[in-house]
């Protein structure tokens, strides 16, 4: 490919633009080091200071490396995500794992701030959520984006800042927990700093993804495309809007949120339910509607439902927020409308589940030979009831038996682990190949039982958490013949017990089948020959070997 | 003009415009002439040019 005049100076305006985004970092990361009175805050800009540093080395480094033949895709960010969703994958699995521990046995929180339940459950929280999730989603989208669009990510550097950056975030997120930065807000709890990094990230993710859509060679923009759109711009608006905070100065971390009481809590509750349903939903949709396809060989069953599922879906999800605030000060007209809205993402939820799992008529046979397939349709069948079980507990009268116990944890994790969970390992198990260029899997028989003791952990996990969180309910209720409540708060508490030991067993077999998939993922970007190639489909192969295998449908 | 009157004007209007776009959804996605182009967008993961679209337009050879 001749590279014309113009392309060259604009790649050589567009490393001076980055070096200089890099410099601003240092010296804003640093002068916090030196001037800031807290210390967890001095460590965070040292953070960014650091990482500034490391990304103009990186960008300086490769001046010098000129010439070579450029891949007609960018998939440099898109391996470093998919490396950083599974390191944190199994972080954020493990501190889950230790906290359910502790929920048992409270002395394994060794009686240090540090490790207390208080700081550990954002840890895992946000681990899962914004570290393992959001890498799947950024490798993912970034992969998707370009294959249907049949366009070059957008950028030079951009879309490996966004990746580079996002991670710097959720480290700087994650240390502050641990050392006791939080604002209290649920899956928002980094504070004002961390947050305006986050938005810089953010906006360049947006303008990457779009960018690679304006430029776009297939006229029609496919449907995955436009949950992950979804998805990017949603979150932007409820990060912004949710985080309208001043600090208390420019070098402390304190700050305090714009809205207050009531009003308070329903900004929160808005942004921590579009949290989920755009971040996990959306966003996995995305990944659902491109990878089971691709991997099933079988296009969408149903392209009219895959549109009318998007609208609707988006239009519903941003007003189930208040189903999170029933029986609060927040007016009773405003929870009954969550609750409607929430059982009506029903037929949404369920019109995208029958479309994933539709999507494999004519290849269910797949299903007993494929585990990787079989991962992400076991990931949707958990969407399904994952999605039939939260609207039922929106309801206020179940509501006021499920709310605060440990039913809702339950659903959380049906969710979490069986959906997002699921769903990313598929995609991670596609991915690895495809990227690193290799004949397939280094284990397909590895990743069966990755399958089984992963579904059995959450099987357990669910299970325990039903029987605890309704027997924590009705205990709470029980009134004796005088009218007097007849258990004392510890009573449930220990009553919980046993299913608190199946639930952290459960977590432990999760966090074992992600440790098999890091292995094996490592095996096969390593290069390692295969040992059971012969088992696994064409389809797992890298594109371009794939390419070599058979001839072209 | 009080709350009420804004509430239920508001209230009134989102009904009908979020009912007119979700019809609007709906004929767009039922629409006869777009047929072709949502069968051809039901593949669109299933092209096999995944590491490089040039190459099976160019017959094999990069330029």
């Amino acid at each position: 490919m001749a590279a014309t005049t113009t392309s060259e100076e604009m790649s050589a305006f567009s490393d001076a633009l980055a070096v200089l985004g890099a410099a601003i970092a240092a010296i804003l990361g640093f002068y916090v080091t030196i001037y800031s009175t807290d210390a967890a805050m001095k460590f965070h800009g040292a953070v960014l200071g650091v990482g500034a540093v490391i990304g103009a080395i990186v960008v300086l480094n490769s001046l010098s490396s000129k010439g070579g033949e450029r891949p007609y895709y960018h998939d440099g960010p898109i391996k470093f995500a998919a490396i950083a969703a599974v390191f944190w994958g199994i972080a954020g699995f493990l501190v889950g794992d230790i906290i359910a521990w502790q929920m048992a046995f409270p002395a394994l929180n060794l009686d240090l701030p540090w490790t207390s339940f208080g700081r550990l459950r954002p840890l895992h929280t946000s681990a899962v959520i914004f570290a393992f999730g959001g890498n799947a989603l950024l490798a993912t989208s970034l992969y998707v984006v370009q294959r249907t669009t049949k366009a070059r990510l957008f950028g030079r550097w951009s879309p490996w800042f966004v990746v580079f950056g996002y991670n710097i975030f959720i480290v700087i997120a994650g240390t502050g927990y641990v050392l006791g930065i939080t604002q209290s807000k649920e899956y928002a709890e980094p504070e004002w700093y961390a947050d305006l990094f986050l938005t810089i990230v953010w906006v360049y993710y947006l303008i990457v993804f779009g960018g690679t859509l304006l430029k776009r060679k297939e006229p029609h923009i496919y449907v995955a495309n436009w949950f992950y759109l979804a998805f990017i711009l949603t979150i932007a608006m409820l990060h912004i809007v949710n985080n309208l905070t001043l600090p208390v100065s420019l070098t402390e971390p304190k700050s305090y949120i714009l809205f207050s009481g009531v009003q308070d809590a329903m900004t929160q509750w808005w942004y921590g339910h579009n949290a989920v349903g755009f971040f996990l939903t959306a966003g996995f949709l995305g990944m659902m509607y491109y990878f089971i396809p691709k991997r099933a060989e079988r296009p969408v069953y149903s392209y009219r439902l895959s549109i009318v599922h998007f609208w609707s879906l988006i239009f519903l999800y941003i007003w189930a927020g208040p189903h999170h605030l029933h029986y609060t000060a927040l007016p009773d007209w405003a929870q009954t409308l969550g609750m409607t809205f929430s059982i009506m993402l029903w037929m949404p939820s369920w019109g995208g589940m029958i479309n994933g799992l539709m999507t494999l008529s004519g290849a269910w046979d797949k299903l007993r030979t494929d585990p990787v397939i079989r991962m992400m349709v076991v990931s949707v069948a958990f969407y399904g009831m994952s999605t039939f079980e939260g609207p039922l507990m929106s309801v206020k009268a179940v509501n006021s038996l499920s709310h605060y116990t440990d039913w809702t944890i339950g659903h959380v994790h049906s969710g979490a682990l069986g959906w997002v969970g699921m769903i990313s390992f598929g995609a991670l198990y596609c991915l690895f190949p495809w990227l690193w260029k290799r004949k397939g899997l280094y284990s397909i028989h590895l990743v069966e039982w990755h399958f089984w003791i992963s579904t059995v952990g959450i099987l357990l996990y669910i299970t325990a958490m039903w029987v605890s969180g309704i027997l924590q309910g009705l205990m709470w209720r029980a009134y004796d013949e005088l009218g007097f409540l007849k258990y004392s708060f510890v009573e449930t508490v220990d009553a919980m017990h046993i299913p608190y030991i199946i639930r952290a067993g459960g977590g432990a077999l999760f966090v074992i089948g992600a440790l098999m998939m890091a292995y094996n993922l490592w095996r096969t970007a390593r290069g390692d020959e295969s040992i059971d190639l012969e088992d696994q489909p064409r389809v797992a192969a890298a594109p371009e070997i794939r390419a070599t295998l058979a001839p072209a449908e | 003009m009080t709350y009420h009157t804004v509430a239920a004007f508001t209230q009134s209007l989102s009904l009908v415009l979020f009912f007119v776009l979700f019809i609007g959804v709906v004929i767009y996605a039922l629409w006869p002439g777009n047929r072709q182009k949502f069968e051809h967008a039901a593949r669109m993961p299933l092209d096999s040019d995944d590491h490089d679209p040039t190459l099976t337009r160019d017959t094999g050879g990069r330029n």
